[in-house]
């Protein structure tokens, strides 16, 4: 008698153990994970000739940090610091600018093209296309990179929006991402708009971008997030400073020389706040968007 | 006019207006420069005209001990992230679903959070952090054992762990998401019977999770493969420009933007990234195979 109660409590403070041992390792995980935002949060409060002196590393010291990076950010440390001000919001514009246009033309092609391949049984080439769709998913970007940034300056597309914008507006994994959503989708609906008298063109927007609302948002969160970071494209189109975008803008400041280390990483930390913002708000929405591909392999 | 109107609105011809945005950037943007690209890694390109070479830029490759050195930082790091970036996500995703761990929401969010940040943004704090001043975090972090600082990122070993911790800590939470998404599809009775059998916490992982999760992993292996492959950016970001000391950040992008953007030898450079697209598919083909990725389809 004695013995059997005994087994299950050894078990139960064995999955106890086992419990805090866990979660401790995902505490200390998340630590690490936050460390290198943490410092650099930090150090947007110290002198940037710092940074290039002394390295990074957290610093509590809370006596040493001043406003004045973010002072000299938003323009109000004198004439220099009202051109840098200027300088910066301007790249911040150009990002916003960029990655609002890219988001809504993306999921607008993308979603059409996806209804055009997933939504008719009868469309012989809809195989081909996703068998294309995948291809393209197949061949880096990096690989088109330079023959694409030939053709760009061919059809006279360079320094514009639109030669950032253009060659990624039929993004594979988006379309694979609505075909995917839309295969679960009954198709009766088509039927039942097309006896109501909708045209094939009405239906796809009416009918059936309602219903996609929750792939268009996933979608529109890794978008915006891979437009806003994006650096390597951009970088190639943009020949004029006044169409830089915030990364292109930041990666000017890092100069050995060290400079510009008070824009640079107060500019720095202020650049993740739009992106964190559609994160924590719509977080959810993204987790489902970015495995989708995972499950069905 | 109506009845073009008609067959315009016609189940038989919209979807080809539908996939006409698709079918014009796959011409344009894909096909054309992929095609290009193939063509002009056989050209000397100058500013003016072309040159058929044949296939001088691939035999000079062959000899040019930088493409070697780029070639084989790409591969190595490749390989690093594969053994890095996928057993350990693997894990974490498994404990985060068991019953052992609390406030599962709240480690995905943060876990999440670096993928957010640029590289442009995380390569300049780990430059910060790997700097050889004596305040850095990893030099203090040596001074804590009583060392003297170093130069971490002059020297490869110490260098590339920076790169792979910056790796690491941009892509261990996404990965985990992946893996979370292919565990939340496996059926949980499965487990039960398991358990019925008597089954410990090892041989579910080895017999059950491992082969159930599998489309998962192939999908995680393929996308690191190529992500490691045509690495550039934190390289480019760690060393403040596309020039390592000794090149221990070259990667072979990197050498393709090299000539092609900075040298402007757009032939040679496109013959470097034909030479990408090969390792790329012959690596990727090799795990499909392995994987029995095929087999599958054919049954």
């Amino acid at each position: 008698m004695a013995n059997n109660s005994s087994a299950p409590k050894t078990i139960e403070s064995n999955h106890k153990v086992a419990m805090v041992l866990t979660n401790l390792l995902f505490i200390v995980i998340c630590f690490l994970i936050a460390f290198p935002l943490l410092a650099g949060l930090l150090a947007s409060f110290r002198p940037g000739r710092e940074l290039v002196q002394n390295g990074l590393a957290i610093n509590w010291d809370f006596s040493t940090m001043t406003l004045n990076n973010y002072k000299y950010l938003f323009g109000m440390l004198g004439s220099d610091s009202v051109i840098d001000s200027a300088k910066y919001f301007m790249w911040y514009k150009n990002s916003l600018i960029l990655t609002i246009s890219t988001v809504i033309l993306t999921l607008l092609v993308c979603y059409f093209v996806s209804y055009g391949i997933t939504m008719y049984p009868k469309f012989k080439l809809s195989g081909f296309l996703l068998f294309m769709v995948i291809a393209t998913m197949c061949v880096p970007f990096e690989i088109l990179m330079l023959p694409l940034y030939q053709e760009v300056t061919v059809l006279k597309l360079i320094d514009t929006r639109a030669g950032v914008i253009l060659p990624g507006l039929c993004a594979a994994s988006t379309i694979f991402f609505f075909h995917q959503y839309m295969q679960g989708l009954p198709r009766e609906l088509l039927d039942a708009g097309r006896i109501d008298g909708c045209t094939e063109y009405g239906i796809s927007v009416k009918i059936m971008m309602p219903i996609c609302k929750p792939a268009f948002a996933s979608m529109a969160i890794l978008c915006a997030m891979g437009s806003w970071n994006n650096m390597l494209w951009p970088m190639l189109v943009f020949r004029s400073t006044n169409k830089f975008t915030l990364q292109i803008g930041l990666n000017t400041l890092l100069t050995p020389y060290g400079n510009n280390y008070d824009l640079l990483i107060a500019g720095s930390m202020f650049g993740i706040i739009p992106i964190l913002l559609i994160y924590l708000l719509f977080q959810r929405y993204l987790i489902d968007g970015m495995t989708a591909g995972a499950v069905k392999g | 006019m109506s009845n073009f109107k008609k067959l315009l609105h016609s189940q038989k011809v919209a979807p080809f207006i539908f996939c006409l945005p698709f079918v014009l950037s796959l011409i344009i943007f894909w096909a054309y420069p992929l095609i290009s690209g193939i063509v002009m890694s056989f050209q000397d390109i100058t500013f003016s005209n072309r040159v058929w070479v044949g296939t001088a830029h691939y035999t000079k490759l062959l000899k040019d001990k930088f493409f070697i050195t780029a070639v084989l930082n790409s591969v190595e790091y490749m390989l690093l992230t594969l053994v890095l970036l996928i057993p350990i996500p693997m894990l974490l995703a498994v404990l985060m679903e068991s019953r052992l761990t609390k406030a599962k929401g709240l480690w995905k969010v943060i876990m999440y959070i670096p993928a957010l940040t640029s590289v442009v943004i995380s390569g300049m704090l780990f430059r910060m952090m790997f700097s050889e001043a004596a305040g850095s975090q990893m030099n203090q972090m040596l001074a804590f054992f009583g060392r003297a600082p170093i130069p971490w990122l002059k020297a490869k070993g110490t260098a590339w762990i920076g790169l792979l911790l910056l790796c690491m800590w941009r892509w261990t939470g996404v990965n985990m998401l992946y893996f979370l998404s292919g565990l939340k599809a496996i059926d949980g009775s499965i487990y039960e019977s398991a358990d019925i059998d008597g089954a410990t916490p090892k041989q579910k992982f080895w017999y059950l999770t491992l082969p159930l999760i599998k489309p998962t992993t192939i999908y995680v292996v393929t996308i690191s493969v190529y992500a490691g492959l045509s690495m550039f950016l934190e390289s480019f970001m760690l060393w403040n420009g596309n020039s390592s000391p000794k090149n221990i950040g070259l990667t072979i992008v990197g050498y393709l933007y090299k000539r092609g953007i900075e040298k402007n030898d757009l032939g040679y450079a496109c013959a470097v990234g034909m030479v990408l697209m090969v390792i790329a598919l012959i690596i990727n083909f090799i795990q499909l195979v392995a994987t029995g990725t095929f087999k599958k389809e054919e049954r």
